[in-house]
């Protein structure tokens, strides 16, 4: 080995602690590329290879009873490749061995076979369309439950108690992620997915020779939107409720929400890692050649040119580099392979065709050798300039001034050690900024992270505590009179109940339109209240609708437009109103409305067509034994069970989740400040060891390095909070998609802890070079040239 | 040596002038010196702090540039070469020894050495040269490791392991005492009969000049007296 790079490894072996925490910010940035984009082509390289093959349709519509045939003309439509009809409807389900009821979404098999999204079967056989008793699950509802073909359970279909015997369980594109309508986390044990056969479910609906469901495959090249309106005007005379594309498919949109998301963090976050690891390596190396200067001009003397030099310098860098570049990439493979594992238990794919993203790895690796040369190189050119004379001079003692600042700050009468600290900020304000810089970055990082808590709690808090205090709500099967809600009240356990009506309905407004719900809100009622973000219950105007904001822009309606609103569910009423309150309600998608104006608009007598209930938490079993077997009854959510499921969910995940992004977020920090403050040491250790020998205690001395990187730390917070937010914003405005919005609401908390977390982790790292100073021999010291 | 030796110079400087700027102070560090240095020649460059013997010698070295007047070395002009030039030149021609060693303290003895071997065109082995001021026992020592005199002649082993045509050598026993000092001078005087390299020795020890062929003396930027002298004596002889 050349002698040059025998000094490059041994000056290495002097910095590799703060040439390793460079690295490890550096590797940060990367694991989250590589980790996230890997997943991102895991998940969508998986998506679109089942979807091809299990031919996903494009196009899906509801209604409420059409003749098979009309199949036979959507499938005649411009633009459709193929069209299958099929019956779906929501069922209540008893399972033995389990108090509450679950539901299912039940779809028939077409006695052909299926055509459009294909069943996948994992076990078993599916149903035999002679055996109207058969049926096949969803897999994880089926493992959830311990629903084995040969199992049994109950369901009530159209009011009648019937028994199912399960065949098989199977994957279906449709359902790649399975949520209960209304739900906020999926809930396996819950709500399922039940395949039937078509006679089998004509026959249990009343439905010969009908369907209530289109769903059509477009031919390349089709114009989506111009076959769903086709589609529309062909399912209108049979009372279709809209047809719409993939975007609105549950199970797509969610999928797909999870991969813009992941495409935001895999683009916006590694690129602050990459720039605080760009200024360590500039702090650092050009420290390093500081105080290599005369060994620089040796070089030089001794016939080295500035090339030969330069590059001495930049390997360093590039080692610095490749280490982060490579730590990064391992990492985000594991990382990668996490995510994944724990996408499986909510993405249900047949196979997941791993995709370890070679592209962004390789550009991962190269934007960290990049990262670390640039750095470097500005460093570099300094020792490249250094003339070789000059550089066999010792250099000048820093040349410390009295600016206008320094007056001002004597003018305060702070102790010595005190001005030390504050001349040393003033001396060095590039090592200063890039140490606020860090500590910031840090701040903001977890204040990105921790945020999302708040959003989730919030969510959760406004779902379960506050708008909805009802222990369970009933949706009925069809729209009844207010009547309905007295005889609720006489089931079992029952001390309030509460009627609702709820509706898909299409907001229009000129050429813009959105598919969405309208609720109506009785007067006095307490249980489902209307709620805005800030927790207030909002009153209903006596006429008009109450939008949230988000919708309220999507329509780009103000207060005063008025919009037409047409009902996509029986009575299919088609009403002109004004936009009377638009309310600040980050989850909220739906239309509020008094019900006094609503069924005054619509000329009919109140109706209910959902119940919330109050009830004896003794009383619950005989009450939802007692509603399993009510006709009128087609679903029901037993809001406590959802609450604790969801918390369970979120405890599950959330916790590893966290101590994650907190490792990471404090990187940055942890890697400025230990950076900062051995470079301090190193530069002042001649000052710092005079402290000594005049008499300083250790803690005095040491104050003098304390104090600056905590006098930083504790500047460097609030720019933290106010960079977290914008952070923050910037997420939530990505992510956010028509299906779904995340509340954005950063609690004082979530400042708190992030602060708190920073702080403590910069006290820690600049403590841990502290004791260095301990270990500096006065003598030495005193006597080093440099 | 003679004068018809004289005429083959290895450095011909005439005119040469040099004046620092800091900010507004002006510093006139050499102010017109003329001066011819034969093959083979030890001189001895005496003078007062602060007269420009550093400043001469780090442009005769090619470290410096000067503000006016010309260098040669041999038939080039250095006052005219680039950067690159310059290095080539310092690379193949110069062996330099500085008061402070200057050697690269994460470097043993044999590596600080081999630093210039391995870019040298035709060198000695590093332990050839270290054998050459005796300390071919202490190869593998780190400089902090060594006593200052040994320092000093790892900086000489290193200086002439290249097989330089000119030696240029700051104050080399400034930082060492007496005995010591003369083991550094020895190693000095070895290197110029062994291998016949032109050494310039800048020194503020006038009891060293006896040990040279020639003696320059400078001051205020200028050359005040230059002689030979007619009887040499051995390092040994010598002390402070
Ligand atoms: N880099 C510099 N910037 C400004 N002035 C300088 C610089 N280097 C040398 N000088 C000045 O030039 C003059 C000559 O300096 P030089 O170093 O050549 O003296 P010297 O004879 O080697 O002295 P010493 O015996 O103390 O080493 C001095 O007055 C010195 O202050
Ligand atoms: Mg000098």
């Amino acid at each position: 080995m050349r002698a040059l790079d025998r000094k490059m490894l041994r000056d290495l072996r002097r910095v590799w602690a703060q040439a390793l925490a460079i690295a490890a910010v550096l590797a940060c940035g990367i694991l989250m590329m590589v980790g996230m984009s890997m997943t991102r082509a895991t998940l969508s390289g998986t998506q679109a290879a089942y979807y091809d093959r299990a031919r996903f349709a494009d196009v899906f519509a509801g209604l409420t009873r059409a003749p098979a045939a009309l199949v036979a003309e959507a499938q005649a439509l411009d633009g459709v490749a193929q069209a299958e009809g099929r019956i779906g409807f929501q069922a209540v389900l008893d399972l033995a061995g389990q108090g509450a009821p679950a539901s299912a979404r039940i779809v028939s098999l077409p006695a052909s076979g299926a055509v459009l999204n294909l069943p996948v079967l994992r076990r078993g056989r599916l149903p035999d369309p002679l055996q109207p008793d058969e049926v096949a699950i969803n897999e994880s509802f089926g493992e959830a439950n311990g629903l084995l073909p040969g199992a049994s359970f109950h369901a009530v279909l159209n009011g009648r108690l019937r028994e199912l015997t399960v065949t098989g369980w199977v994957l279906s594109p449709e359902f790649v992620y399975t949520i209960a309508p209304g739900a906020m986390m999926p809930d396996d044990r819950r709500y399922g997915v039940v395949w039937m056969g078509q006679a089998a479910a004509e026959a249990a609906m009343d439905m010969g020779g009908a369907v209530n469901e289109i769903a059509l495959r477009l031919t390349r090249g089709a114009d989506e939107r111009a076959v769903i309106a086709a589609l529309d005007r062909l399912t209108a005379p049979y009372g279709g409720t809209g047809a719409h594309g993939r975007d609105r498919q549950m199970s797509h949109a969610f999928l797909d929400g999870e991969l813009t998301q992941l495409s935001v963090m895999a683009t916006t976050i590694p690129p602050i890692f990459l720039l605080v690891a760009a200024f360590l390596v500039n702090m650092v190396l050009g420290r390093l050649i500081k105080s290599e200067r005369t060994q620089i001009g040796l070089l030089k003397a001794i016939g080295y040119g500035s090339a030969e030099i330069g590059w001495h310098y930049l390997k360093l860098a590039l080692l610095i580099g490749t280490t982060g570049a490579g730590l990064g990439v391992v990492a985000g493979q594991w990382i990668g392979t996490g995510l994944i594992a724990q996408y499986q238990q909510y993405f249900r794919f047949p196979v997941y065709l791993r995709d370890p993203a070679a592209g962004t790895m390789l550009l991962a690796g190269g934007l960290g050798l990049a990262t670390a040369a640039l750095g470097g190189l500005q460093a570099v050119r300094a020792s490249v300039r250094l003339p070789p004379a000059e550089a066999m001079s010792p250099p000048a003692p820093p040349a410390f001034s009295r600016g206008w600042l320094d007056r001002a700050v004597s003018a305060l009468r702070v102790r010595q050690t005190s001005m030390m600290i504050l001349r040393s900020i003033l001396r060095w304000p590039g090592r200063a900024a890039i140490t606020l810089f860090g500590v910031m970055t840090s701040v903001a990082l977890l204040v990105a992270s921790y945020f999302m808590i708040d959003s989730v709690q919030i969510m959760a808090d406004t779902l379960f505590t506050q708008s909805n205090r009802q222990q369970v709500t009933l949706v009925l099967s069809r729209a009844q009179p207010e009547r309905a809600v007295l005889d609720a009240l006489s089931l079992p356990g029952v001390r309030q109940a509460e009627g609702a009506f709820a509706m898909p309905a299409r907001l229009v407004h000129g050429h813009r339109e959105r598919l969405t719900a309208v609720s109506a809100h009785a007067e006095g009622e307490a249980l489902a209240r209307l709620l805005d973000d800030s927790g207030r219950a909002v009153p209903l105007p006596a006429e008009g609708l109450v939008l949230p904001e988000r919708l309220a822009a999507a329509l780009q309606v103000a207060v005063g437009d008025r919009l037409r609103l047409e009902m996509l569910a029986a009575p299919r009423a088609v009403l002109e109103l004004p936009v009377a309150r638009i309310i600040a309600q980050g989850m909220g998608q739906e239309a509020h409305i008094a019900a006094d104006a609503l069924f005054a608009a619509m000329g009919v007598a109140p109706q209910v067509n959902r119940i919330h209930l109050l009830a004896d938490p003794e009383a619950l079993p005989a009450l939802t034994l007692a509603i399993k077997t009510l006709p009128a009854v087609a679903g029901l959510t037993d809001w406590h069970e959802v609450r604790r499921q969801f918390d369970a969910t979120l405890q599950a995940n959330m916790v590893t989740m966290l101590t994650m992004q907190t490792l990471i977020g404090l990187m940055t920090a942890v890697g400025v400040v230990y950076n900062a403050a051995r470079i301090q040491v190193s530069e002042r250790s001649h000052e710092l060891a005079s402290l000594r020998v005049l008499g300083f205690t250790r803690w005095e001395v040491g104050f003098v390095l304390v104090g600056e990187i905590m006098l930083l730390t504790l500047l460097a917070i609030p720019l933290g909070w106010l960079l977290g937010y914008g952070l923050a914003a910037g997420l939530v405005g990505a992510m956010s998609s028509d299906l779904m919005s995340i509340p954005f609401v950063v609690t004082r908390r979530t400042y708190a802890l992030a602060a708190l977390a920073v702080f403590a982790a910069s006290l820690g790292a600049v403590l841990l070079v502290r004791r260095r100073l301990d270990r500096v021999d006065l003598a030495m010291a005193l006597k080093a040239r440099d | 040596m003679d004068e018809a030796q004289i005429t083959d110079a290895v450095f011909r400087v005439s005119g040469l002038t040099r004046v620092y700027r800091t900010g507004a102070v002006e510093v006139q560090a050499l102010r017109g010196v003329d001066l011819a240095l034969a093959e083979g020649e030890l001189v001895v460059l005496l003078g007062a702090s602060g007269s420009g013997k550093s400043t001469l010698l780090n442009i005769l070295g090619g470290l410096d540039r000067p503000t006016g007047g010309r260098v040669f070395f041999r038939e080039t002009e250095l006052t005219r070469a680039s950067d690159r030039a310059l290095t080539a030149f310092r690379r193949d021609h110069v062996g330099f020894v500085f008061q402070f060693y200057n050697l690269v303290p994460s470097l043993t003895a044999r590596e600080n050495v081999a630093l210039v071997t391995e870019i040298a065109r035709r060198p000695m082995r590093p332990e050839e040269a270290l054998d050459r001021v005796g300390l071919g026992a202490r190869m593998d020592h780190f400089p902090a490791e060594l006593s200052g005199g040994e320092q000093q002649r790892v900086a000489i082993a290193r200086a002439i392991a290249k097989r330089p045509d000119v030696l240029l050598c700051d104050e080399p026993t400034g930082a060492l005492d007496s005995a010591t000092g003369v083991q550094v001078l020895e190693a000095l005087t070895a290197v110029n009969e062994d291998l016949g390299t032109a050494t310039v020795m800048v020194t503020h020890n006038a009891a060293i000049q006896k040990i040279a062929h020639r003696v320059v003396r400078m001051g205020d930027g200028q050359i005040k007296a230059d002689a030979r002298n007619e009887t040499r004596l051995e390092p040994r002889e010598v002390s402070w």
